[in-house]
């Protein structure tokens, strides 16, 4: 069962982090990424750039707006990523637990939609 | 039918069905649920099998093996719906379970019991917490969506689409149908032993136990009570649990007066509290005990306990009292624990004393509209003569009240402040 690790922080810590502290940050993230790969759960994972790097876009009346910036303006953004594939939502849960996000942040654990037939009408409905 | 009086077989069958249901309902619906992961449709299954018993058991007669009998039925309804699907499922994913669901439980064996599985998967932190207890109730006992509505004060409509989204959030987030590890076991109870209360004090709130809805709710937790002591008898604050429902439930009809009337604890008549289950209780806390791991519940069980002598012998053991709150505020936070130590330390030092330890926990603003609060400060404001403030402080605890008996017991309280020989009753 595949879910999504979203992992939320608040972006103005880190530049305030001394190059030490960023080092330790970044073995941290390495060796939670190392650990899921080993366990065979890691399918995909990446670290997302600040929000000010982000633009959105949105069509209305077939014209698109783009617009500077991410979709919410809150302290705390999308940082980082992982999907992985394990049991049950225990088991999810205990790897966000081990995710540095968790210890300055929040991670969002979601399930990812099961892609049957059956369930893609569930999905519109049916 | 109404008027038709049924005849012997199909009353036979109805008894028997009824049996079943009251006996094996939750452990059979634990039991498809468990293995398929789906609750609302393992409840559906089973449904429709009782459905079918009632058809069939007047003309066949009741089978010698009711509980497997249901459960092979429930079987067959439920792949057939998997089956009938408008889009059929990938083979992959559901023959294996399929084959699991026909394999199990052959004809004599005993079902095994999932349902402590089942209640932790109710209780699971991904639940929203205010749907927890109503969920176990309705999968574990059968109680359906409008009874439970009724005794929480939801709408039928908005309690059945919680209750269904919940289950939905079992079955597609894949909660596991499983009794946690050792290190994560005493969390875990514990949301599963706060639905059991949730769903306990529910019930308490109609004291007299006119609200045939509310007074069958305290049983049915206490019964679940009992049986996770029984599935788990190694965990004290299960048996804590149990042993605090036992003595609250024990003075059920030393509650009200034969008008009506609320009655306090300290002046209730101890002929009329059931003394097999304060026994019981006393029990299960002194087992609880032995495992020398104390909690809320067992707090919270000890100081029923504590009233209990208190009002059996007449000696005060207000010291002991104000021990136990003070460790109940220690554990949890609780501000209703802080404020009943600090009722019990009046008692001992007197109303200065605890009022100064309530203005400690005066400001939390969980307590601005708890009656018991107000009506605690007014006791102890009127004791140290401050009529006035204490008229205030009674006014704001007749405000957040609902049940017209307190109230009323609030009102004559007020009264007594300016009558010429007030004293402390």
């Amino acid at each position: 069962m595949q879910y999504m690790l979203l992992a939320q922080l608040d972006e103005t810590q880190w530049p305030k982090m001394t190059k030490e502290q960023q080092e330790q940050g970044t073995a941290a993230y390495f060796a939670f990424t190392e650990a899921l790969t080993k366990a065979g759960a890691l399918k995909a994972s990446g670290r997302l750039r600040p929000s000010s790097d982000s633009t959105t876009v949105r069509v209305a009346n077939g014209k698109a707006q783009v617009l500077d910036g991410p979709f919410i303006d809150s302290k705390e953004q999308l940082a980082g990523y992982f999907l992985i594939d394990v049991p049950d939502l225990d088991a999810a849960l205990k790897w966000a637990e081990r995710c540095p996000a968790s210890q300055h942040g929040v991670v969002e654990v979601r399930p990812l939609w099961v892609m049957t037939p059956s369930a893609v009408a569930a999905s519109v409905g049916d | 039918m109404e008027n038709q009086v049924p005849d012997q077989s199909t009353q036979l069958a109805q008894n028997a069905a009824e049996a079943v249901a009251r006996r094996s309902y939750g452990k059979l619906v634990a039991f498809l649920a468990s293995r398929t992961h789906d609750v609302a449709a393992a409840e559906d299954a089973l449904s429709k099998a009782f459905a079918s018993a009632l058809g069939t058991w007047p003309a066949n007669g009741v089978p010698t093996n009711p509980e497997a009998w249901l459960l092979a039925v429930a079987r067959r309804k439920f792949i057939d719906v998997k089956r009938g699907d408008r889009f059929t499922e990938s083979a992959t994913d559901e023959l294996p379970i399929m084959d699991e669901i026909m394999a199990a439980a052959p004809e004599n064996s005993e079902i095994p019991d999932e349902r402590l599985a089942m209640m932790f998967a109710c209780a699971h932190p991904a639940i929203d917490a205010s749907v927890r207890a109503p969920l176990i109730l309705q999968v574990v006992l059968g109680l359906n969506a409008n009874t439970i509505s009724a005794a929480f004060l939801a709408s039928p409509a908005a309690m059945a689409k919680r209750l269904v989204r919940a289950k939905e959030k079992i079955r597609e987030t894949r909660i596991p149908f499983r009794v946690p590890a050792r290190e994560e076991l005493p969390s875990r109870l514990e949301t599963v032993l706060d639905a059991i209360y949730a769903a306990f004090s529910e019930g308490w709130t109609d004291p007299a136990g006119t609200d045939a809805a509310r007074r069958d709710l305290a049983e049915e937790a206490l019964y679940l009570a009992r049986l996770v002591t029984e599935l788990l008898p190694d965990e004290p604050e299960a048996l804590g649990l149990l042993a605090l429902l036992l003595h609250a439930e024990s003075r059920r009809h030393a509650r009200r007066s034969t008008a009506g009337d609320f009655v306090p604890l300290d002046r209730q008549d101890p002929s009329l509290w059931n003394q097999n289950m304060i026994r019981e209780a006393e029990m299960m806390l002194r087992r609880a005990s032995e495992f020398g791991a104390i909690g809320r519940y067992q707090l919270e069980a000890a100081l029923q306990s504590a009233h209990v002598d208190r009002c059996r012998t007449g000696k005060p053991n207000w010291e002991a009292v104000v021990t136990l709150y003070g460790a109940h505020f220690a554990l949890t936070g609780s501000p209703v624990a802080a404020l009943n130590r600090s009722v019990a330390l009046a008692e001992v030092e007197g109303p200065e004393a605890g009022l100064n330890a309530m203005n400690e926990i005066a400001s939390d603003p969980r307590l601005a509209e708890y009656q018991p609060y107000w009506a605690a400060r007014a006791e102890l404001l009127a004791r140290t003569g401050a009529r006035d403030e204490a008229a205030g402080a009674y006014d704001l605890a007749i405000a957040l009240e609902r049940d017209p008996a307190v109230r009323s017991f609030l009102k004559q309280r007020k009264g007594r402040l300016h009558s010429p020989s007030h004293s402390r009753e």
